[in-house]
């Protein structure tokens, strides 16, 4: 081979690391990765969107979406995973795309707050809703994969095979995708949009396009989680402080890469699970520490740090090998 | 008719009490640009410490109606205290950085403070009835209202003109204006836009802490009650247009007449008839209804 993509080549092992570790992995682990990998997912979403110029603080309702989408189904009768996470992700990609002409329009702060405005409005549509279990939420029965229907731990084995697949699958794709010039007028949009009209392209299709993509995979992570959990309700999935969170993890991962989502999703997990488990009280004292501390001390994000070492190694070798002084 | 009158009394209450909690939100937006989260927080820490005071002053037997007095220092104490930590301790070394960049560290500060709430006055809620208890109530076309909630109005009413004399009749208010017009040209010009943050964060702090300060002898103060605030006075500056104080009094009165009207009428929708307002008015005018015109900048 000429030319391997480095990203795609390091997805590729974290993937068949991960695939073998699942089956040894203990319970805790796999759950913390699980919910890593459909936060990251949703992150991926951000990701997509902070490269155009626009953060959303309002994803839980998409997130939220599509996991009430899928647990529904189950109310009715529908238990097979693809089916159920098919449809929570295509549900919150549909919402997206007719909210999509609305807010393809706002940029900045206009757009992060109107997308909460909506995030609220499910909240509290979900909150007024007695059937959906209101302020409690209501279970989710374990899914059945084609057929094939696990008992007792083999259900979060499965689960974790199934969302890896499809995160690897999504990952690699929204990396190729940013190759293209689709995915290129990304940055141009958001250093100039004046010059992408000029240039001939339509910035708010541009924008649109990001926008019901971040809304796909948010509603995606959201059917994971619920399946993952067993449980949806209001509070963890379409309130105002998950929007939050999703922006956390975007900031902690940086712009830097894809992958990088993924362990920013992981390292905010860590956070917040220890955080609960040694300080129940003061979680988000910790949480909220550890953002500012990432804001101030790492601006490009945890991606930034494997940058700064790669640049350390090459900067000694290059002054080693190469004397010629500096322009 | 009567129904009428009383979602009237109910809206204004409401809006002057979403003013209150607002106005401190659009000033420092107005001025610094800065969307602050941590603005929930001061609403917090203003109602547990003027609940606090409140206890403590009539524990004494200084005359009854200086606990009023308790409850605009616990806002100055909170706003000076936490606006001058704040500002200067961590908002400073940001304001070269994005605008939301800005926006998640006042949300991790928010997240923060709202722990340290817990571990300075705990889990248990505190009430500081006696204010309320001290003006009665009064009988409004066969309704009971409690005084106390409609001296609120004056509240908002004297905030307001206070804070449009302060701006339009004061140097201070001239110079404040320069600098949001132009912070770069009003900084050549020698105005010290440092000082001028830093009055604007603490005056907006305070704003926030007599928000909550003035309505803790109405609620149970207990943890939490700065989440929802925030999202509330988010929807009212929106709506006016962020950094307005006309629009905070039109997105105020707006949102407060509606809701009571949804209380009365509908209640199936009291919860989101804000936020479908919000998404309505952004709908048609982004920028708010109040927002002056920006310059698009090629």
């Amino acid at each position: 081979m000429r030319y391997m993509d480095k990203t795609i080549v390091g997805l590729s092992i974290a993937f068949v690391v991960l695939f073998c570790a699942d089956f040894f992995m203990a319970e805790w682990v796999r759950f913390i990765g699980l919910q890593s990998l459909a936060r990251g997912a949703v992150a991926l979403g951000l990701l997509v969107l902070w490269r155009t110029g626009l953060v959303s603080f309002g994803h839980a309702l998409y997130f939220g979406f599509g996991a009430y989408a899928a647990a529904m189904l189950t109310l009715i009768g529908y238990h097979d995973a693809f089916f159920l996470v098919f449809a929570g992700t295509l549900a919150a990609g549909v919402l997206a795309y007719l909210l999509g002409f609305l807010l393809r329009r706002y940029r900045a702060i206009f757009f992060a707050l109107l997308n909460m405005a909506f995030s609220m409005i499910l909240y509290g549509v979900i909150v007024k809703t007695e059937e959906l279990g209101s302020t409690d939420g209501f279970s989710v029965l374990t899914p059945t994969f084609l057929g094939y229907a696990p008992k007792g731990e083999a259900v979060q084995t499965t689960l974790f095979i199934f969302t890896l697949v499809f995160t690897y699958i999504i990952t690699v794709g929204v990396h190729l995708y940013m190759k293209t010039t689709l995915g290129g007028m990304s940055m141009a949009v958001r250093e100039n949009e004046i010059r992408v009209e000029y240039l001939g392209y339509s910035a708010e299709k541009v924008i649109h396009v990001k926008y019901v993509f971040s809304g796909l995979v948010a509603g995606f992570g959201g059917a994971i989680m619920a399946l993952a959990i067993g449980q949806v309700d209001p509070d963890s999935m379409a309130n105002w402080t998950v929007s939050g969170e999703f922006v956390f993890i975007t900031i902690l991962s940086g712009i830097g890469n894809v992958g990088a989502t993924y362990i920013g999703a992981l390292v905010f997990e860590l956070i917040r699970t220890y955080a609960f488990e040694y300080a129940p009280l003061f979680w988000q004292f910790i949480l909220g520490g550890s953002l500012l501390a990432i804001i101030m001390f790492l601006p490009d994000g945890i991606w930034s740090l494997f940058g700064r070492l790669r640049r350390s190694d090459s900067s000694e070798s290059s002054s080693s090998s190469n004397k010629a002084p500096s322009p | 008719m009567q129904e009428l009158i009383v979602i009237l009394v109910d809206g204004l209450v409401f809006s002057s009490y979403l003013f209150m909690v607002s106005v401190g939100l659009t000033v420092i937006f107005g001025v610094m640009k800065i969307l602050n989260v941590t603005h929930g927080a001061f609403y917090a820490f203003g109602a547990y410490m003027s609940a606090t005071l409140i206890g403590a002053y009539y524990n004494t037997d200084l005359p009854e109606f200086g606990g009023f007095l308790a409850i605009f220092a616990a806002a100055i104490i909170v706003g000076v205290f936490f606006g001058i930590v704040l500002e200067r301790g961590l908002l400073r070394f940001l304001y070269h950085r994005d605008e939301h960049i800005i926006v998640l560290a006042t949300f991790a500060m928010f997240l923060v403070l709202e722990d340290v709430l817990l571990m300075i006055w705990g889990t248990d809620p505190y009430y500081a009835y006696e204010p309320m208890a001290l003006l009665g109530a009064v009988d409004i076309v066969e309704l009971t209202f409690d005084v106390y909630s409609l001296t609120l109005i004056g509240l908002a009413v004297i905030v307001a003109l206070g804070l449009w004399l302060g701006l339009t009749k004061t140097k201070w208010g001239k110079l404040l204006l320069a600098v949001i017009f132009d912070r770069e040209i009003s900084q050549a010009m020698g105005i010290n836009v440092t000082v001028v943050f830093t009055v604007t964060f603490v005056v907006g702090s305070i704003m926030g802490a007599l928000g909550g300060a003035y309505i803790a002898p109405t609620i149970s103060v207990s943890p939490g009650i700065g989440v929802e605030v925030i999202i509330l006075s988010f929807a009212v500056v929106v709506i006016g247009g962020m950094g307005s104080i006309p629009g905070a009094i039109i997105g105020a009165l707006l949102v407060g007449i509606s809701r009571a009207a949804a209380v009365h009428k509908f209640p199936e929708i009291e919860l989101f008839v804000i936020y479908a307002i919000m998404a309505l008015v952004l709908a048609i005018r982004p920028e708010g209804l109040f927002a002056p015109a920006q310059a698009r900048k090629i």
